[in-house]
This record gives structure tokens, C-alpha cells and sequence, in this order.
């Protein structure tokens, strides 16, 4: 497996491949403990443990319906707007809690991003819907959100080809730039966090490599958690992956570890493909 | 055996027995071509007859061959347009439908004629069609014009025509200039006066103050009447001396059934020779004549004249219902929508709402008329115009009208407003919470701006449906002539609480109340072409704003 992954596009390898002895530096960011998640009546998570660190890349992958979408969409509350769902255990994001009763969870949200499957960009135009966040929060002045717009649409390298026409509508894009201009959104208000549920699932490939070095770029000031169905964008871009099967976790390690030496039979199983 | 085999499935023609279903389709189309058939019969029937009012017909000249029952005293000819023939009741023959005008001679503007008693038509190049500021149209020939100072211009002069054109511009310049004075100057000190006699009323049902108090500002407001009284009657003598000289000048003409008549050429609206205008002369009078039908008050009792009155009417209370509507319509949606716990009250409430929009319009009326006019309206009028003198709210008018529709539309609004916020995908209201946008931040600043569209669609509907209601109005506001607009020149300039003329009961009153209802027929057709341009006008301006906005806000695909 780890050497059929060398021939991926060397511009991406260099900039992600995590460096072994920076490893133990990174503190633990997210703390998923015992959480269990339940729609109704069904389970879809069943007692998660896991510590995710900063500053670097966390995917998540497994078979359709394993939960890893429920997962991520827990990091910032997402799922309260279902009907009738109900969670046991906690989430603790930078050591307190994201289910105590004093956390709003709108300002929660304001220190995670979050980039969706399909791009979802608002009926506004470009320029309004980098700032959307800082509009939300009351920050109008002109200037600050002009530094804003510049400043997320460079991380989102997406600047370049929109900066001449930021005033028109964010739909005039295409649908890889729109893309882009979400991952632009979710940086705008300067996050801790970044949550990717699949972004590059409905992306051609030149669009998804952009997003993959993109990420890469990213790395250096968020932590990025990222849900893919893709196992070669997990080993491309990721430093560490967990594989989730039927809502539990199987294992969590260092990508290097998971691709090329899985310790649970089921991984090895689903990264060879015997399965999806 | 295996050749054949490996063939034969190959070899086998494809079926050609119809897909089941198929004759299904031809059902729809049937009965999406019968649809289709019945409006365009309908819209072509109402703008074929609603244009053709406006078209100057030739006038014939019929001579009768004997002493015809038809021609009373033994008039020999008479002049008029054929209308229609059709066969006589009693079978034997035709009958001919003639508009004749000249109701002050004839007593009616149509008869009908035994068309075995018409010896010959001829079209004479002589007649005059003439449009009187009373009794109708007049056809005759004419024969002289008698100025003020005593001059006769023969009709044989050559300036005839020219003279007496100029002559008829220059009464309507006249009658333009009697309206202005009355209306608007005479109006205004009219208004005044009113005032001031509510004032004095004020002060007598005022209890805190004395008896000097009160007569002291009784007698300033009564000299300010005297004062507009004078400042009235300078005008009404201005006025009288304008409808004096309107009569100064008249025309002698002759009917064709031998009668000579005079008529003062103030009265006179306008004429044509009908059987001399060419193709663009014709055009010309219909042009004149639409616009005159588009932008003049009604007269006779609203057979005659335009219907100015009643398309403000119509469209001040369509936009003044729109406007209530929206608002109310998109609050209730959003809130049964977007924050309601979905149970059973709100399934209810969504199935009541529902049901509201198949209440009978009349319903409403009489709600309208007895919440609005007689509660609020009655209560306005006790607590503010206790001096004004009868019901001034408290009566029918534009705004309870405008109200009680709104009230009527509702239930469209909120149907279609809600269908448009459930349609928002559900991607863009993640989004926008996960920017930390709250529940209210998310609705108004992403939800609904892409449900604007569909909103503007329950708008769009709610009006076409407002404005061609008739039944609940003629409870709660509409007259058959309002003398004045609810927009006008009169402090404080628009006036609420005025009954309004609207174009779907001037349909119902034209048609089914008119005295000559021969004569208001053509009226009528015109009348409802206008009523449906007005509405198809009103949409078209809400689509094209909805399409404005569809651009900006349709969620893209790729």
C-alpha cells in the first residue's frame, strides 16, 4: 500500500507528510470521551474515545453510514437541529466542555469552521459571503472587513481569481471555487478549528488536488478534522486517521501506521478496498 | 439448432405495441387544449368587443319602403349603425338592431327594424356622430352654427368643419376650466368650511370650558366662514358667468327623420363625419376615444364618458391590500415554519389557514363590514371625529376595503410563503448557523432572501385574486360613482376613509344595473378588457421583480 502512494502528486507529499519527531509536541485539542450518539432510538456512535491534536491534519474514514459524519458534525454541535436526538459522554474542546449548560453554542460555533459536502454558498454575493460571520457578529466597519475578504480568500487561494469581481453573485462561480469560497467562509472569522465533512466529494480532480494543497496550507494555523470516503486524500493529506465501522472506533493512529500497518483486521480490510 | 438459437433473439423485431400509458398522455393533452381553448375563446371574445367600442362604424342612411311601425310618425328615413341582424321572433324574417342615438328625440338609442320594411341603405357622406356631454350620442346632418355675436356659418361653407372643431376644443378647454374651478378651488374652500364648522362643533361639545370661551371661538371660526363664503361665491359667479358661455354658441342640426334641433355647442364632446374617415381617420377617433375612456369620469349614470375613477380605485386598493398582506402574510409563515414546534396545534393551525382560503369571499365582507367599519371604524369616529357630522371611518371606504381583502388573501400568502422557506435547502441554513449565525440571524438573512421568489409568487397570486373581488366590497366601500378620489388635491391629501368606484363592480353595475342596458354593453366588454390588463400589468410587474430576483438568489448547480 505505502508504495503505491508514492507515486500520488509529489506537490502535495511535501508539504504534508508529518514530521515524526514534531509528533509528541502537539498537544491534544479535541478530547471525544465516551460519546455516544443517538437518533431517536438508533445509535450511530457508540462509546468514541479519542484525542485530536492541533495544529494538524485528523481524517476520519469508513464505510457510508459509520458515523463519521455524526462525529464531525458533533465538534460543533450541528446536530441540535435534529429532532430528538441525544448524546451520552462529552466533547471537551480546548479542556471545557461543549455540552455545558453555560457553553452558547453560537459562540461555539464561532471557533469552529465548518466546510460542508456540497457547497452550499449563500444567495449574496462573494464579498458578503466571506464576511457573513463578522456581519452576524455585529462587525461592520467597511475597512476591517475589507482586510477580511483579502486575507480569507488568499488562504482560501481562491483571491486571485475573484478579486475583481467580489460584488457579484457567489453563484457565478464554479463549483470548485465555490468550494474554495466555503473553506474562505469558515476561515473568515479566524477559527480554532476547521471541520471538512468530504469537501472534495462532489469536485473534479484538478479542483480536489487545489483543495488538498490548500489544506496543507491550512494546517499551519487550524486544526483541521476531516471526514473523506477518499482513502488516498486521507493518506495524501492527513496526519492521522481514525477508521470508524458501524459507529465505533476501530482505530486511531498516525496515518503512516494506519496505511501501512493496520493493527485491526477490519482496517486492513477496508483500506485494501475489500469493502466500502 | 445453436446457430439458430444465437440468432433467433436478434432476429425477432422490436415490439411495436404502444407503451402502456401512452393513450393517457393524449388525455392531458385533451384536457390541457380544452383549457386552453376556453380562455383564449374568452380573452379573444372580451378583447375583440372591448376594442371594437372604440372603433367609429359607418352610419347608413335607411329609407323605409312604407309607413312602418318601426318608423314612428311616418318618418320616412332614419340614420344610425347597424348593430347586428338576426331573425324576427316570430320567424318569418330578419330584424335589424340599429344604434340610432338621439335619445332626447327618439326616447331610446336602439331600435329595432323589420328588415322588409328597409327599402335602401346609403351611406351619406353629410352625417355627423356626435358625443353629448348628456342623452348619448347624437347622429345627425348638420345645418348651421350660430355664434354668440350672431354670426351663421352655413354647413355648405367650407370652413364648416374646421369652425366647428375648433369651437368644440375650445368648450372642453372651457369644461377643463369649470372642472378645475369647481372641483378643485370650490372644493378646497368647501373643505374649509367644513372644518371650521367641526371646530365650532368641538367647542359645543366640549364641557370644561365657559360659556365665554365658547362663543368667543365659535365667533372667530364663524368669521372665517363668512370670509370663505364670500371667497365662494366670487368663484361661483366665475363659474356660472364659464356655463353661461359653454350655451353662448350653438349648432342648428337636422335628424334624418325630418325633426330640426338646436343644441349649445358647450355640450358637445366631440364629432366625427363617419362615413368620410379613412383607415388612419378611424384609427385617429379610436385612439381619442379610448384614451377619453381611460382617463375621463364617468357620466350618465356611467353608460357615457370614461372609467378614470375606477382603475385608481382598483389598482390604490390592490397595492394598498399587497402591502398589508406581504408583511402579515410572511410573519405568520416564518413563524409556523421556521421557530413553531411542529405538533398538533400547528398541523391545525396550517389546516385552518388552508380552509381560510376557500371561505367564501362574501364572508369576509360581511366580517369586514362589521369588525371593521362598525367596530374600529366606529370607534375612530367616536373617540377622534366625534364633531364631524355622520360616520367618517365608521362607514365603507378604501382602506376597510383594502383591509378586509388583505384579511381574504391571507391564507395565500402564508401557503405560499411557506412552501418557499421549506424549500431552502437545508445546506445553506447549516452554513449560515455554523458561521454563528443565530436562529433569527439565519432566517432573515439567508432564508428568506432565497425565499423571495416564492414569497413574491403568494403576492402575485393574493392580488389577481384581490383585485378581481367584487362581492365583499360592495359591503365594505364601493359605490357605483365616487365624486371624489382617495388621492387628491385636498388637504391632507389622501383620504383613507372615501369610498372608491372599482373596475369589477362598474362590470356588475354597467351591466346589471344600468338603466339603458343596450348602451352600457359596449362598456361593459371595455370595461372588463381593462379590468384584466390592469391586473395582467400588476402581475407582470411582480414577475419581473421575482425574476430579478431569482437571478440573484437561485441556489446554483453543478
Amino acid at each position: 500500500m505505502a508504495k503505491d502512494t508514492s507515486t500520488t502528486p509529489a506537490k502535495a507529499a511535501p508539504a504534508s507528510p508529518p514530521p515524526d519527531e514534531e509528533e509528541g509536541l502537539a498537544p491534544d485539542y479535541i478530547k471525544v470521551k465516551d460519546f455516544s450518539f443517538y437518533y431517536g432510538d438508533a445509535q450511530a456512535l457508540f462509546d468514541i474515545s479519542m484525542d485530536i491534536p492541533e495544529k494538524r491534519i485528523t481524517a476520519l474514514i469508513g464505510p457510508s453510514g459509520c458515523g463519521k459524519s455524526t462525529l464531525l458534525r458533533n465538534m460543533n454541535r450541528m446536530n441540535d437541529l435534529i429532532d430528538g436526538v441525544r448524546h451520552k459522554g462529552d466533547i471537551l474542546l480546548d479542556g471545557s466542555s461543549l455540552y455545558d449548560p453555560n457553553v452558547e453554542v453560537i459562540s461555539l460555533r464561532k471557533r469552529v469552521g465548518m466546510v460542508f459536502q456540497k457547497s452550499n454558498p449563500f444567495p449574496k454575493s462573494i464579498y458578503e459571503n466571506v464576511v457573513f460571520s463578522l456581519r452576524v457578529a455585529g462587525r461592520n466597519r467597511r475597512k476591517q472587513l475589507d482586510e477580511v475578504v483579502e486575507r480569507s480568500l488568499k488562504g482560501a487561494a481562491l483571491w486571485d481569481e475573484v478579486k475583481d469581481r467580489l460584488h457579484e453573485s457567489a453563484y457565478s462561480l464554479s463549483g470548485g471555487q465555490m468550494q474554495r469560497l466555503c473553506i474562505a467562509r469558515a476561515i473568515a472569522n479566524e477559527p480554532q478549528i476547521l471541520l471538512m465533512d468530504e469537501p472534495c466529494a462532489a469536485l473534479d480532480p484538478v479542483a480536489t488536488l487545489r483543495i488538498e494543497e490548500l489544506m496543507g496550507e491550512l494546517r499551519k494555523n487550524y486544526t483541521i478534522v476531516i471526514v473523506t470516503h477518499n482513502m488516498q486524500q486521507a493518506l495524501r493529506c492527513s496526519d492521522r486517521t481514525a477508521f470508524l465501522y458501524l459507529g465505533q472506533l476501530i482505530e486511531f493512529d498516525d496515518t503512516m501506521t494506519i496505511f501501512s500497518n493496520p493493527a485491526d483486521k477490519k482496517t486492513e480490510a477496508y483500506i485494501s478496498g475489500l469493502f466500502s | 439448432m445453436t446457430d439458430d438459437s444465437a440468432t433467433s433473439p436478434k432476429a425477432k423485431p422490436i415490439a411495436r405495441t404502444r407503451p402502456i400509458g401512452e393513450g393517457r398522455v393524449w388525455l392531458c393533452g385533451l384536457g390541457l387544449a380544452l383549457g386552453i381553448a376556453m380562455i383564449v375563446f374568452l380573452l379573444g371574445l372580451i378583447l375583440v368587443k372591448g376594442v371594437a367600442v372604440f372603433w367609429p362604424k359607418p352610419v347608413s342612411a335607411i329609407t323605409f319602403t312604407q309607413q312602418s311601425a318601426d318608423a314612428p310618425g311616418g318618418i320616412p328615413e332614419i340614420a344610425g349603425e347597424i348593430v347586428k341582424k338576426q331573425p324576427r321572433n316570430d320567424g318569418k324574417g330578419l330584424e335589424w338592431q340599429i344604434f340610432t342615438g338621439n335619445k332626447d328625440a327618439y326616447g331610446s338609442s336602439f331600435r329595432f327594424i323589420n328588415a322588409d320594411t328597409i327599402k335602401s341603405t346609403a351611406l351619406s357622406e353629410d352625417l355627423i356622430v356626435a358625443e353629448r356631454m348628456e342623452y348619448g350620442d347624437s347622429i345627425f346632418v348638420p345645418v348651421e352654427i350660430k355664434l354668440a355675436d350672431g354670426t351663421v356659418i352655413p354647413a355648405a361653407s367650407p370652413d364648416f368643419e374646421s369652425q366647428l372643431a375648433s369651437l368644440v376644443r375650445e368648450a372642453g378647454q372651457r369644461r377643463k376650466n369649470i372642472f378645475k374651478l369647481e372641483k378643485r378651488q370650490i372644493g378646497a374652500i368647501n373643505a374649509d368650511i367644513q372644518r371650521n364648522q367641526r371646530s365650532i362643533r368641538k367647542l359645543d361639545l366640549n364641557e370644561n370650558l365657559t360659556d365665554t370661551e365658547r362663543t368667543q371661538g365659535q365667533e372667530k371660526y364663524q368669521t372665517n366662514i363668512q370670509k370663505l363664503e364670500q371667497d365662494y361665491q366670487a368663484l361661483a359667479k366665475q363659474s356660472r358667468a364659464l356655463r353661461e358661455e359653454q350655451k353662448a354658441d350653438t349648432l342648428t342640426y337636422r335628424l334624418l327623420s325630418g325633426e330640426e334641433r338646436t343644441n349649445a355647442i358647450g355640450d358637445l364632446v366631440s364629432f366625427y363625419y363617419p362615413n368620410r374617415l379613412t383607415f388612419f381617420g378611424r384609427l385617429g377617433v379610436a385612439l381619442k376615444h379610448s384614451w377619453t375612456f381611460l382617463s375621463d369620469n364617468p357620466r350618465e349614470a356611467n353608460t357615457e364618458g370614461g372609467i378614470f375613477p375606477a382603475i385608481f380605485g382598483t389598482f390604490v386598493m390592490t397595492l394598498i391590500m399587497s402591502v398589508i398582506v406581504a408583511p402579515f402574510g410572511v410573519i405568520a409563515a416564518i413563524y409556523l415554519r421556521e421557530y413553531a414546534r411542529q405538533g398538533l396545534l400547528v398541523r391545525s393551525v396550517r389546516i385552518s389557514v388552508n380552509n381560510l382560503a376557500g371561505v367564501p369571499s362574501i364572508v369576509f365582507g360581511v366580517f369586514g363590514l362589521g369588525f371593521f367599519v362598525y367596530f374600529v371604524g366606529g370607534t375612530i369616529d367616536s373617540v377622534f371625529f366625534q364633531a364631524n357630522e355622520g360616520p367618517t371611518y365608521g362607514t365603507g371606504g378604501i382602506f376597510w376595503a383594502s383591509l378586509t381583502l388583505a384579511l381574504m388573501t391571507l391564507p395565500v400568502v402564508i401557503v405560499a410563503t411557506e412552501e418557499a422557506l421549506a424549500a431552502v435547502p437545508r445546506g445553506i441554513r447549516e452554513a449560515a448557523l455554523a458561521c454563528g449565525a443565530s436562529k433569527w440571524q439565519m432566517t432573515q438573512r439567508v432564508v428568506l432572501p432565497s425565499a423571495t421568489p416564492g414569497v413574491l409568487t403568494g403576492i402575485i397570486l393574493a392580488m389577481a385574486r384581490g383585485a378581481g373581488e367584487v362581492a365583499p366590497l360592495m359591503l365594505v366601500g364601493v359605490v357605483k360613482l365616487a365624486d371624489s378620489l382617495p388621492l387628491d388635491t385636498i388637504a391632507p391629501y389622501v383620504h383613507p376613509e372615501r369610498k372608491f368606484m372599482h373596475l369589477g363592480f362598474h362590470i356588475y353595475d354597467l351591466g346589471f344595473q344600468s338603466p339603458d342596458s343596450e348602451a352600457a354593453k359596449p362598456m361593459v366588454f371595455a370595461t372588463t378588457l381593462l379590468l384584466i390588463v390592469l391586473v395582467v400589468v400588476m402581475n407582470l410587474a411582480a414577475i419581473q421583480l421575482r425574476n430579478h430576483l431569482k437571478k440573484k438568489y437561485t441556489v446554483g448547480t453543478f
